[in-house]
């Protein structure tokens, strides 16, 4: 029932968020998280971006979240797309739309999905800086927290 | 022969991104750490950082897991995608 996508293309949320929905009368919520790629990163102006990730693992790793949200909560369709390769400050970069009878499943749903995938879905970045240098972003204590809060 | 991965900042490090090693007696992922440590930089200081994860056969595992021959162990900084 879910649908997941690690690809380059850019993604429409109209699109993805009537494909969920479509021929449904017993959805009674929605729930979109978009992620973008921001200008600044620690001070730094960010020009660009390259995301990486593990064929194959990536994909399963977000099954696995989904189907553990799906426990949790009322999860009636669920759909990830995470975008890889090139990417440039404004792009969209990743979207969790979740499906449910009731709000509260289809808030938490999603906010834990993007807690999850955060911290335990294959993908890395690579900022392009505007001086020409780039780095790979280093993990954030803050997301683990984030995620960690879950586990109560 | 175990198929090894590595992946961004160190797959960049160490100038490769995929390997094969006959693992012989090594049965642990920390046995296979210790053996590329032998190879000395730049392995030691990505592998001495302390951060380093690893997946077996796209799982993620720990470092006293068991491997096998037929394995593909991979190895990459904690992840940082969304």
């Amino acid at each position: 029932m879910s649908r997941i996508s690690v690809q380059e293309q850019d993604f429409d949320v109209t699109t993805e968020l009537q494909a969920i929905c479509d021929a449904r009368t017993d959805i009674g919520a929605t729930v979109t998280f978009v992620g973008l790629v921001r200008d600044m990163n620690l001070d730094d102006s960010v020009s660009g971006m390259t995301l990486q990730h593990y064929p194959g693992m990536t994909e399963k790793a977000l099954h696995k979240i989904v189907a553990e949200a799906s426990q949790r909560w009322e999860v009636q369709d669920a759909t990830i797309i995470h975008r890889v390769g090139e990417l440039s400050p404004g792009d969209q970069i990743v979207l969790v739309c979740i499906a449910s009878s009731h709000r509260h499943d289809a808030f938490e749903a999603c906010s834990f999905i993007m807690d999850y995938l955060k911290t335990r879905a294959p993908f890395w970045k690579k900022e392009m800086l505007k001086d020409g240098s780039s780095r790979w972003v280093d993990a954030r204590e803050s997301d683990d927290h984030a995620a960690g809060r879950w586990e109560n | 022969m175990a198929t090894i991965l590595y992946f961004a900042r160190l797959g960049e490090q160490l100038k490769t991104s995929s390997e094969q090693i006959s693992l012989n007696d090594m049965s642990t992922v920390r046995q296979l750490v210790d053996h590329l440590l032998d190879r000395g930089e730049p392995w030691s200081s990505e592998f001495e950082s302390g951060r380093v994860l690893v997946a077996i056969n796209q799982e993620m595992s720990g470092f006293d897991s068991a491997i096998s021959d037929t394995d593909e162990i991979a190895f990459f900084p904690p992840v940082t995608g969304g």
